[in-house]
């Protein structure tokens, strides 16, 4: 009797969680298949990597990443660049020193720069501050299936543009239906084989959005790869722990109950 | 009323009568430990263990975030981050508290559903009922400021819609709501009175847990046949009941176990399912966010809250008899708490001679329909208030009330309930052949 308002309720906590939903834009999100996904998915250091450098290239001349710690960039879990070329990247920024007051090249223990100048925001979380999927009806049910589609956001909105674009008040706006009112200030960023990658990786609109958008979950999620290793031992014990006490449990009442009649 | 008789705790010569005659502790934690148990309760009794320990891990893990986290508008959203970032296992401890909010509300409605079923509420039980009540309401204060404090965009919007609400109170609103906040606004004095409460209430919670609890164990708990334990022996009340320890303790060890699993799968596999994505955005009071979404365990208040609009012809009727006293914001306020404070009165509002609702065929149907109810309320909170969802929680709502003040009090009266068992021990061995002695 009582299975069923455990039933009811568990389905009221998936229906909940649409919750966060209802709030984005029209426009149909397609899932990216990304490595990260799933109880077992990790980041792709090497897509990372690529995605780093798409920031830097591109993204970089108007957003920060104000965040994010550049000592990151060598973690485990993230691109892993060797401490040397971590130091060697800092150097590209400037920073004004806390204590001599000072201009001085950026260090590993610097966090990335904030960069307001044009406007734009700051990215470091942006890949958890939207959410791709909501449906159906506003339950959210595919966030179980896809994740919650931030990054997958990010891809379709770097190549949503439909090439379209109006003047309002002496700024430009570039028709996106992506974006949440279908007009974004940003022109479009990327262009096919704009960032040359080291490797040969293909460097098309398409795959240049993925990295990017794979780099910017990790700038949100720096520890993504550490959280499911340690819920997954977690989980496994707790599951050998349940399995014991079950045990114990039927033993202990067995004396009591003798067999079940219905 | 007495308690269910049953063996005392005797304290040896020595040092366990010296205390004992000083502080009678042991005693007490002997017959907490030791209390009978009706020996027919259901796997709907675990709730209250999962609610203990989500109590305490949410202190626990609290007390250590705190010890990281800034409560200024300027370094909050920052702090949170340095906790995801740079503190050892901070995002797990982060994560850990922000669900262990939501499983701490999953199990606090799944025990209020399963006391409303039962009829844990009937004399003699209406203080435990009461007080479990008050946990509630000091739960959701908790939650509701814990939301704020990483000052994010939801944390914002909902700090100040919900302040809003003490607004609208009739002439001295807008007084409460400034001494609320601490300002004309939700700011920086909002933020840090909001982190010294969120830090004070969850102790006055296990405050008033140890009462609930004394007050449950001055009765005896209630089981799924509604029928009292017998007490005029000891003997006649052993084969009604079981001492708590250890076959109440094991099993709900096991079912602890078991929700654990799954809220731990939650937090390393889904962290962010339950959250909303715009508090990842720094608060910004120059920009409203879209949609205003509350956490989805406050979703079936917040639907009522907003059920009672001006165009609602009882909200039109008030605003007329009170001279526009009430007008339908306050109307709206007055509704959400009011479907809380129903709740609480439940105990004077079932005119049932039966407790069970095991043996209330008609009750059963109505019952359910307040569960499916209670899961659209939470549904159509979350949608925005145009098309369909204005009324779909106009009905919802306009159910909830119906089902406690008026089904409750007609159905004690007009339903002919079942037999019920004589004896717990009847119910069990109905179900149990006894093992061959």
């Amino acid at each position: 009797m009582f299975r069923k308002i455990a039933i009811s309720a568990v389905s009221a906590l998936g229906l909940m969680t649409g919750v966060g939903l209802a709030a984005e834009g029209g426009a149909h999100i397609e899932d990216v298949p990304f490595s990260f996904e799933g109880p077992f998915g990790t980041y792709d250091e090497h897509q990372l990597q690529r995605g780093l450098q798409v920031f830097t290239e591109v993204c970089s001349a108007c957003h920060g990443l104000k965040m994010v710690p550049l000592r990151a960039l060598s973690d485990e879990g993230g691109p892993r660049l060797p401490e040397d070329q971590v130091r060697a990247y800092a150097k590209n920024f400037t920073i004004t020193d806390k204590d001599t007051g000072e201009d001085r090249d950026r260090l590993p223990t610097d966090n990335f720069p904030a960069n307001v100048d044009a406007g734009a925001p700051d990215l470091s979380l942006m890949a958890k501050a939207r959410a791709g999927f909501h449906g159906p009806y506003g339950l959210g049910i595919n966030q179980l299936l896809h994740g919650i589609g931030g990054p997958e956001y990010i891809v379709n909105l770097l190549h949503g543009y439909t090439g379209a674009d109006k003047d309002e008040a002496g700024t430009t706006f570039y028709e996106n239906p992506i974006f949440s009112t279908g007009w974004i200030k940003m022109p479009p960023p990327l262009a096919d084989g704009q960032v040359e990658f080291a490797d040969g990786s293909p460097n098309d609109v398409k795959h240049m959005a993925e990295d990017v958008a794979a780099f910017l979950m990790w700038s949100a999620e720096p520890k993504l790869n550490a959280r499911k290793d340690t819920g997954f031992k977690a989980v496994l014990f707790l599951i050998l722990l349940a399995s014991l006490l079950y045990l114990t449990n039927k033993r202990l009442w067995a004396d009591v109950k003798g067999k079940k009649i219905h | 009323m007495a308690g269910i008789p049953h063996d005392h705790y005797e304290p040896k010569p020595g040092i366990q009568t010296w205390l004992h005659k000083r502080l009678p502790i042991v005693s007490v934690a002997y017959d907490t430990l030791f209390i009978p148990t009706p020996k027919n309760l259901n796997w709907m009794w675990i709730w209250g263990i999962v609610l203990a320990f989500c109590l305490g891990l949410q202190i626990v893990t609290g007390i250590v975030l705190a010890m990281h986290y800034t409560p200024h508008v300027d370094f909050a959203f920052k702090s949170v981050e340095h906790i995801m970032r740079d503190v050892n296992g901070g995002y797990m401890l982060r994560y850990i508290h922000a669900n262990g909010a939501s499983l701490f509300f999953f199990a606090v409605y799944l025990h209020i559903f399963r006391g409303l079923y039962y009829g844990s509420y009937k004399a003699p039980r209406e203080v435990t009922w009461i007080i479990g009540m008050l946990i509630y309401l000091a739960m959701m204060a908790t939650g509701f400021m814990g939301y704020v404090l990483p000052w994010g965009q939801m944390s914002f919007w909902g700090a100040t819609v919900i302040t809003g609400l003490f607004g609208a109170i009739p002439g001295i609103g807008p007084t409460i709501q400034e001494w609320l906040l601490g300002g004309p606004a939700v700011d920086n004095a909002t933020l840090n009175r909001f982190f010294s409460l969120h830090y004070l209430l969850p102790f006055v919670i296990a405050g008033l847990v140890a009462l609930h609890i004394w007050a449950f164990h001055s009765t005896g708990n209630n089981n799924p046949t509604g029928v009292e334990v017998r007490r005029t022996s000891k003997e006649e009340a052993a084969k009604d009941t079981l001492p708590f320890w250890p076959y109440f303790v094991i099993k709900d060890l096991f079912a602890l176990a078991v929700v654990l699993a799954i809220f731990f799968a939650v937090v390393a596999f889904m962290p962010n399912f339950l959250g909303h994505p715009d508090n990842y955005i720094e608060a910004n009071p120059l920009s409203t966010p879209a949609h205003i979404v509350p956490e989805w365990y406050f979703l079936p208040f917040y639907a009522i809250l907003r059920a009672f609009t001006a165009d609602v012809w009882i909200v039109q009727l008030v605003h007329f008899v009170t001279f526009g006293i009430i007008d339908a914001k306050f109307f709206g306020v007055l509704a959400m708490f009011g479907a809380i404070a129903v709740m609480a009165l439940v105990p004077w509002l079932d005119t049932s001679s039966v407790r069970s609702g095991k043996y209330r065929p008609k009750f059963k149907a109505w019952f359910w329909l307040l569960a499916i109810d209670f899961v659209v309320l939470m549904w159509v909170g979350a949608m925005p208030t145009e098309g369909i969802y204005p009324y779909i929680s106009l009905i919802a709502s306009t159910y909830w009330f119906a089902y406690f003040l008026i089904i409750m009090p007609l159905l004690g009266v007009l339903e002919k309930p079942l037999p019920q068992p004589a004896t717990i021990e009847e119910d069990f061995k109905s179900h149990y052949a006894a093992p061959a002695e």
